[in-house]
């Protein structure tokens, strides 16, 4: 009976000094974030209390974006490098990029009851929301074929690569569509915010920017453990094997 | 390099072609489904709401986008058929240990299904202007939008289920791979149909041109993705 082979490097966790200072710095982004977004900030002429809201739903939706941006860059280097390291970075971006999407769909629901007066419309912005979801969902479903492990890698990458193209549907989905869903909030050319409103919203997207990247972090790490364990587990195997063939060969 | 891939390319469609006229799949399986998603879209519709006061039924509005959901469920049991016929007795990995470059699978399915796709939408596409009371507006725009629609499709379609090829589960695996990430296609072709027929004013030249734009895009991934995808099926 061999117990499960451990690499004689693994960490004991995956934290390091750069997710400590990352760690810190989006503790005290939050901090400020939610203190002005919740209680300095005025509620809104037209949308009341319920604006608080939405200072979540757009920055949650912004790092999503990041999520599946990473996967999109981890798939085209798996494709060039053939990098395990890229594909578990892809991997976890995908993963924190999806949880992130779930709760855009959440709290844009929640959103949606006092502001339309449903948690659910028609609206393009919403179903293409709902649909990039689940695109990155089978992308999550093809990285657990049962294959090996560089053939699931390429198939996963093509696949998170063309899914990218999602991406952009979604977010420019308001400007395609003429949709019951607001314009885009934020915008580099001109934005309907000014103000206090504004301040939420960009410490909002860099709170929730910090919170994605050490997220991400993390995740490919646990990802990479298990990828070393893996491996070398395999490489125990093999020779444990080769050990019981020389000592039978002795006999 | 490209000749060679082509001419690969070409005997496969005309392989695969072989196989679909011995079998009778497309005639006895694919088309009675088409008809038959239009007799329950028919059936579907409260009968009160069939005829409605103005120019056109409820279900000449809204036929454009059941014709495209018809297609694109046929879509999955067209491309899935085009890797069973393969990957069932493992003819799939004899054909790329003869040398067959995975562009010129990929891309000779892609055109079978694309064919096959071509005569369902004949044949669902007369039965919805009879049954359904769909007049054409634009005929020319009408077919720029089909044969872009139906090469995205096929594009995307086969592109997906390759990445599932040789899978268990790869029957109910497909169309979550396929369905969510073919949305904009349907919106598109269903708004751009729309236009073609009635005149809608409803984008559907920008979607038109949106279409073949996706058209482009799909054949030149599945070009490019080949390689990665059935290197080792």
């Amino acid at each position: 009976m061999t117990s499960i082979a451990v690499p004689p490097s693994a960490p004991e966790h995956t934290g390091s000094r750069l997710t400590r200072v990352l760690g810190a710095a989006t503790a005290v982004s939050w901090v400020v974030w939610l203190t002005y977004g919740l209680v300095l900030s005025p509620a809104d002429v037209v949308q009341s209390e319920s604006v608080r809201l939405f200072y979540l739903h757009v920055p949650l939706a912004l790092s999503a974006y990041l999520g599946f941006t990473v996967t999109l860059v981890g798939s085209i280097l798996v494709l060039r490098k053939n990098s395990a390291f890229w594909d578990q970075m892809a991997g976890a971006g995908a993963e924190v990029g999806l949880v992130l999407a779930g709760l855009v769909l959440v709290t844009g629901a929640l959103w949606g009851r006092p502001t339309w007066g449903t948690y659910w419309v028609w609206d393009p912005r919403i179903t293409a929301t709902t649909l990039l979801f689940l695109v990155y969902l089978g992308y999550l479903v093809v990285r657990r074929l049962d294959l090996d492990a560089e053939v699931r890698a390429r198939r996963a990458a093509v696949f998170g690569i063309v899914a990218f193209i999602n991406v952009p549907i979604t977010r420019y989905s308001v400007q395609i569509w003429n949709s019951l869903h607001q314009e885009a909030t934020l915008s580099l050319t001109d934005t309907e915010m000014d103000g206090s409103q504004l301040t939420s919203f960009a410490l909002g997207a860099i709170a929730m920017a910090l919170f994605t990247t050490w997220l991400i972090i993390h995740r490919f790490r646990v990802g990479w453990l298990e990828y070393e364990l893996d491996r070398s587990g395999l490489e125990s195997a093999i020779l444990e094997r080769r050990g019981e063939r020389t000592a039978t060969e002795v006999v | 390099m490209i000749a060679a891939v082509a001419g690969d390319a070409a005997r496969i469609v005309a392989k695969d072609l072989r196989i679909e006229r011995a079998t009778g799949v497309i005639t006895t399986q694919i088309l009675p489904f088409g008809i038959v998603m239009l007799l329950l879209f028919g059936f579907g519709v409260d009968p009160a709401l069939q005829v409605r006061g103005g120019d056109r039924s409820v279900l000449a509005e809204v036929a454009p986008g059941l014709f495209w959901i018809t297609v694109l469920l046929a879509l999955l049991l067209v491309v899935g058929r085009a890797f069973a016929v393969e990957s069932d007795d493992g003819s799939l990995d004899a054909l790329l240990v003869a040398g067959v470059h995975p562009a010129a699978i990929l891309g000779g399915k892609a055109v079978v299904v694309a064919a096959e796709l071509v005569v369902l939408e004949l044949v669902v596409g007369a039965g919805a202007v009879l049954m359904f009371d769909v007049t054409i507006g634009d005929p020319l725009h009408l077919v720029v939008v089909m044969v872009s629609t139906t090469v995205a499709l096929a594009g995307a379609g086969t592109l997906f289920l390759a990445v599932v090829a040789g899978q268990r589960g790869r029957d109910t695996l497909g169309p979550l791979l396929v369905l969510p990430a073919m949305a904009p296609v349907l919106i598109g072709a269903t708004a751009a149909a729309g236009d073609a027929l009635y005149g809608a004013g409803s984008g559907g030249i920008a979607w038109t041109w949106a279409l073949v734009a996706f058209a482009l895009l799909y054949s030149v991934a599945g070009i490019v993705g080949a390689g990665a995808l059935l290197e080792d099926v």
